[in-house]
This record gives structure tokens, C-alpha cells and sequence, in this order.
């Protein structure tokens, strides 16, 4: 392939690399005051109903949300390896390590699917399908309208992701990223990772509550 | 060149085992202290390894930062209007 040159308002392509991984970490940060905000509202509610919210987060499904803690965590692994094997001048094993990532963003989607249906059958869905349980208070239903609001909005976060990672595993697999050029993936690794760390702090919220 | 990011991994499953763990301690009020004390740890990895912030440039780390500065504001305020607030 031609040796890639860097767009006119960039004197070399490391400026340009720099500055594409700078926009991304810009961007994060809006990112950062945006989940900030709604895991700080939250906490706020949690610290004032201890117990209520101890009693909701027992039906959160803990093994769901761990096995997608775990599909997430290591689909940012096969997304760095997918940048070290560009680095390396592999592209084609580098794009079937993006489609790896996506199939894991897919795998995580699937299972979230399954744990709101299974939220439903155990109407827990606040103005669908919601029955407070014994010893449960109304806002119970504030706990589970975070948790819809949030992975509903995680899982958005997650869609866009699966589908950039999907078009630079094709351009991958075209040959349009070399050891020279591979700014795309470097940019949306970040992203990628980041929706895994909003994941760390939304699993650490909702599910491990409530079984001692 | 990948052993690092292995180990992360590593680390963070670890991390997740050890947070499902204390679902099931009787730690009361400190319940949520705990758990997000390990995703801090968890999202630092993360953060440090997997999005390369430990790798120069080092202007990457100044924006990295700037996100969680105006966070603290707002954790700041938002805290100061809560315990100030009569119940």
C-alpha cells in the first residue's frame, strides 16, 4: 500500500495521531461528567435508602451481570491485541481480532437482552411491568429506573462502538491500516475501553448488593 | 508486547471475582464504599494500561484529568447540598 501521508493542517503523521487520540479524550471527558452525573444521583438516593435500595438490588441478576462484566473486560483485551498486531504490521490477523471485539459487544448486548426479559417476567420495569415485593417502598422504583436509564444508555454507548469497531475491522481486512497508519484504532480503542470502565461503574452499583 | 494487557485482564477479573465476594459479606453501610473502591481500582487499570495513559505523550494525562477535575466539583457540591440540607 502507499505510504500514508498526513492530512494538509498536520506537519507530520505523529501530530496528526496525537492530535485525533486528544479530540477522543475530549470528548471522553464530557463523557466522564455525563455518567458522573447520573452514578452521583445515584449514590446520593442509595445513601438515603440504605435498606430500601439494599432490598431492590437483591433481584438485580448478579451472575448476568457478572458474566458481562467479564465478556466486557475481555473484549477490551482482544481490542488492544488488535492494535498491537496493526503495530506489528499484521493487519489481517489484526481485523479478525476486531471482529473478535465485536462478536464479544454482541455476546454482551445478547445477555443484556435476556437479563431485561428476565427483569420483566419478574416485573421489575418501572411503567411496564412493576410489582413492589413485601417490605418494598415505592422507591424501590427509583432503583430500577437507574438501572434501566443507565445500561439502556451503556448499551447505546456499547451499539455505536460494535458498529465502528465492524467497519475498521473491514477496513482492516482492505488493507487500509499499516505499522505506519493506524490512528482509527488507536482513537476507538479508547472509546471502546472507556464504555468498559461506565460498565465497571454501573456493575459495581446495581449488582453486588443485598445476598449476605 | 501483549504480557501487560494480559495481566490486566487478569487483574481485572480478579478485581470482579473479589467484588461479587462482597456481595455476600455482611458489610453493611460499607457495601457501596467497597464496590466502588474496586472499580476505581478496576477503571485506574484500565485507564493506565488498556488506554495507554502510562505511554507518553504526556498531554493525554492532562486530559484525561480535566474530566474528573470538574467531576470533583461536582461530587463537591452536589455532597455539600446534601449534608446540608435539613431532614
Amino acid at each position: 500500500m502507499p505510504n500514508p501521508r498526513p492530512e494538509v493542517q498536520f506537519a507530520t503523521l505523529e501530530q496528526q495521531t496525537e492530535a485525533a487520540q486528544l479530540g477522543m479524550w475530549v470528548f471522553l471527558a464530557t463523557e466522564v461528567l455525563f455518567f458522573g452525573a447520573l452514578i452521583f444521583g445515584y449514590y446520593v438516593y442509595r445513601i438515603s435508602y440504605p435498606d430500601q435500595f439494599v432490598l431492590a438490588g437483591h433481584d438485580a441478576k448478579l451472575l448476568l451481570g457478572s458474566i458481562n462484566t467479564a465478556i466486557l473486560v475481555t473484549s477490551s483485551l482482544t481490542m488492544v491485541a488488535a492494535i498491537e498486531l496493526v503495530k506489528r504490521g499484521e493487519p489481517s490477523r489484526a481485523a479478525t481480532m476486531l471482529f473478535v471485539t465485536a462478536m464479544l459487544g454482541l455476546a454482551f448486548l445478547g445477555v443484556k437482552g435476556y437479563e431485561y426479559f428476565e427483569d420483566y417476567q419478574d416485573h421489575t420495569v418501572p411503567l411496564l411491568s412493576f410489582v413492589l415485593k413485601p417490605r418494598e417502598q415505592p422507591v424501590v422504583e427509583l432503583f430500577w429506573m437507574f438501572y434501566f436509564v443507565a445500561t439502556g444508555i451503556h448499551a447505546i454507548h456499547l451499539s455505536i462502538g460494535i458498529v465502528a469497531v465492524l467497519v475498521l475491522a473491514l477496513h482492516a481486512r482492505h488493507g487500509r491500516y499499516s505499522a505506519a497508519y493506524y490512528s482509527p484504532l488507536e482513537v476507538l480503542g479508547l472509546y471502546w475501553s472507556f464504555v468498559d470502565t461506565v460498565w465497571l461503574f454501573l456493575f459495581a452499583a446495581i449488582y453486588p448488593i443485598g445476598r449476605a | 508486547m501483549l504480557l501487560p494487557y494480559l495481566i490486566s485482564w487478569l487483574l481485572l477479573l480478579l478485581l470482579l471475582g473479589l467484588s461479587v465476594l462482597t456481595a455476600y459479606l455482611p458489610l453493611g453501610s460499607f457495601h457501596p464504599l467497597a464496590n466502588f473502591g474496586i472499580a476505581i481500582v478496576q477503571a485506574t487499570i484500565v485507564f493506565a494500561i488498556f488506554m495507554r495513559l502510562r505511554e507518553p505523550p504526556a498531554i493525554k494525562r492532562v486530559f484525561a484529568c480535566a474530566g474528573f477535575f470538574w467531576l470533583t466539583f461536582l461530587f463537591g457540591l452536589g455532597v455539600i447540598d446534601y449534608l446540608t440540607r435539613a431532614h
